[in-house]
């Protein structure tokens, strides 16, 4: 078992908010996904993703999450969410049956991110992924000079105590893109606010000053 | 004890006025012309529902919602019962501002075919013969619950429900009324139920049916011919279905090891602990309002319910490209209708691409807990509704 309620775990004080308390990095994952189109969150908290999607998007948005308290502030709430696992219930999805699965800022609490990854992408058309990139400078200073596990304010755990077990760089989870066959259609840097980093830049400069990353990814035919 | 206090009860079988002219209620009785036809091969003709309606419906007959009401229920979900006195069995649930708010919805509860508060059954007057129907009633099913649902909503000119809703054999009509009449359906709410009944409730069902014809009161199902009533064997039945209803700690939090009126054991088989004493109290007070063909005849639907069956075994195909929303709602402690059943409908509803959501609420109150004070589930109930209010364009 592992959380896919990662959301609710991190400490968001420093995390951007938009007019309306909106998560900046909410607007970026929402910024990516076609209006009208059938969208699954998985790990979707308690549903505020899915309600900007549905408000500002028109998707016909469902969910997955891990903690009872999530799912059922989100069932209260009129959203189509079921308690589940990232880990084993993506199996149960037929193939294609969304236009975009979105993973945000969970792929590191799964417990076989490759498998979840793979599922995404069978399940949906497309797959939207965020998650914190552990290649960012501040992390390896920690780790160089510190010589222990990073802790920062967006990833405040400690090691033994976190629900984070599959941490990765932007350098990593290309990789496994190119190992599954997805297709990257854009991704975006992100500072540890969740705002995005607006200049091109090239891969190691997002991989080093880049705290967060969101890719849209698209199945290889 | 038992013996004791059930043979102190009222003498006489109440049900056969109640069955055929119930008390409280609408009845409507379908003619010769107008069978129900039943998955046992035969038709039922004629006969008659009896149901409650609730609030107004609107111009538009687009906010009726259907209530299901389990196994031991009727249509008194809101309003006195008409033979206990008591509350109706889901007031809590249903009512003006309630989450199934009678000020805004037009809601219709009917006792089930097979049933004993005036919708025909085994205690009903058999037309043809003028005497109750005992055993000669045919064997109904789920299915057939909900074909004479739809028969009454004929009646009452409603063409679409806005949603249906129940708990345990509620439930069970919820899920039947989606796979058999999904376009008649806008949303629907299966409480603490299954898409099949387990082996294990089976058997359980099998104890009942057993207790009861074991009466020699029951006299093969004849007993109102007769003049006698099976009391002490369905109230067996039910006090072991009661134990089945609840949850271990739920038991451990009433009534622990606590004696009932004493302070030591009195070394005999009285009634000294209070966990007995309830037991025995909801078995004698259950014979007072309930008829013992009609908990055959009921348990017996609840058997025979297997919805994949129906469709080649795969359950998904039951709900293909279903356009109703779901909100499935199961409790922790529930071992009737464990999580599990819930979650196969889920996994089903989702394969079948159907809109989904499902709650699990944390409770030690058993299965049980559907009819009880949950606010967890009423603000589920009340989410969901209002949801699919703005969906479905109904004004508030």
């Amino acid at each position: 078992m592992t959380a896919t309620s990662y959301q609710h775990d991190m400490t968001m004080q420093s995390t951007a908010r938009a007019p309306g308390n909106v998560r900046v990095d909410h607007l970026v994952v929402a910024g990516m996904v076609a209006p009208g189109s059938k969208v699954l969150d998985v790990g979707c908290g308690d549903g505020e993703l899915l309600r900007i999607l549905s408000e500002t998007r028109n998707v016909d948005g469902r969910g997955i999450e891990i903690s009872r308290e999530g799912v059922n502030q989100c069932v209260a709430k009129g959203l189509a969410v079921i308690q589940g696992d990232a880990d084993t219930d993506l199996a149960d999805y037929p193939n294609d049956a969304f236009d975009y699965v979105i993973l945000s800022q969970t792929l590191q609490a799964t417990s076989r991110p490759r498998q979840a990854l793979e599922h995404m992408l069978r399940i949906g058309r497309r797959a939207i992924v965020s998650f914190p990139n552990f290649g960012h400078w501040k992390i390896r200073l920690k780790l160089l000079f510190g010589g222990r596990m990073p802790q920062t304010d967006n990833l405040p755990g400690t090691w033994y105590d976190t629900p984070n077990i599959h941490f990765c760089t932007i350098k990593d989870f290309r990789e496994l893109c190119g190992t599954i066959g997805a297709e990257m259609e854009r991704a975006e840097a992100l500072h540890a606010s969740g705002t995005p980093m607006r200049f091109a830049a090239p891969w190691w400069f997002w991989n080093l000053f880049g705290e967060q990353a969101v890719f849209l990814l698209k199945r290889r035919t | 004890m038992v013996e004791a206090n059930l043979t102190a009860t009222r003498d006489g079988p109440p049900r056969a006025r109640e069955a055929d002219e119930p008390r409280d209620s609408v009845v409507v009785r379908f003619g010769a012309d107008q069978p129900l036809r039943l998955d046992a091969g035969v038709s039922l003709a004629p006969f008659q529902i009896a149901y409650k309606t609730y609030g107004r419906l609107n111009e538009a007959r687009t906010n009726a919602v259907l209530i299901c009401h389990a196994l031991t229920g009727d249509q008194h979900v809101a309003s006195t019962h008409p033979v206990t006195g008591k509350p109706g069995w889901w007031d809590i649930m249903v009512g003006p501002g309630r989450p199934i708010d009678t000020e805004r919805y037009f809601v219709i509860c009917s006792n089930v075919v097979g049933g004993c508060m005036g919708s025909s059954g085994p205690s009903s007057t058999n037309p043809q013969t003028g005497k109750p129907w005992g055993l000669e009633f045919p064997v109904i099913t789920i299915r057939d619950m909900v074909r004479a649902q739809a028969m009454l909503l004929d009646h009452l000119g409603i063409e679409r429900l806005f949603t249906v809703v129940g708990g345990s054999m509620g439930g069970m009509q919820v899920l039947e009324w989606a796979a058999t009449f999904p376009h008649r359906v806008f949303s629907a709410l299966p409480v603490a139920c299954a898409t099949r009944h387990s082996a294990q409730n089976i058997a359980f069902h099998e104890v009942g049916r057993q207790a009861v014809m074991a009466d020699p009161e029951w006299r093969g199902g004849r007993y109102l011919v007769e003049g006698t009533n099976p009391r002490r064997g369905l109230a067996v039945a039910r006090m072991g279905a009661h134990i089945t209803y609840l949850s271990d700690a739920a038991l451990h939090r009433k009534f622990g090891r606590r004696f009932q009126d004493r302070d030591n054991p009195t070394f005999s088989f009285d009634a000294d602990f209070e966990v007995e004493s309830y037991l025995r109290h909801q078995g004698i007070s259950f014979v007072e309002r309930f008829d013992a063909n009609s908990y055959l005849y009921l348990t017996r639907a609840m058997d025979y319910f297997d919805i994949a069956a129906d469709h080649d075994g795969v359950l998904s195909n039951a709900f293909k490209d279903s356009p109703v929303r779901f909100c499935v709602v199961s409790f922790t402690s529930d071992w009737l209708f464990p999580t599990s059943e819930s979650r196969a409908i889920v996994h089903a509803l989702n394969a079948a691409g159907a809109r989904v959501s499902f709650a699990e609420i944390v409770t030690d109150k058993g299965h049980d807990a559907f009819l009880l004070d949950e606010p967890e589930l009423f603000a589920i109930v009340r989410g969901f509704l209002e949801a699919a209010r703005k969906a479905c364009g109904l004004e508030p």
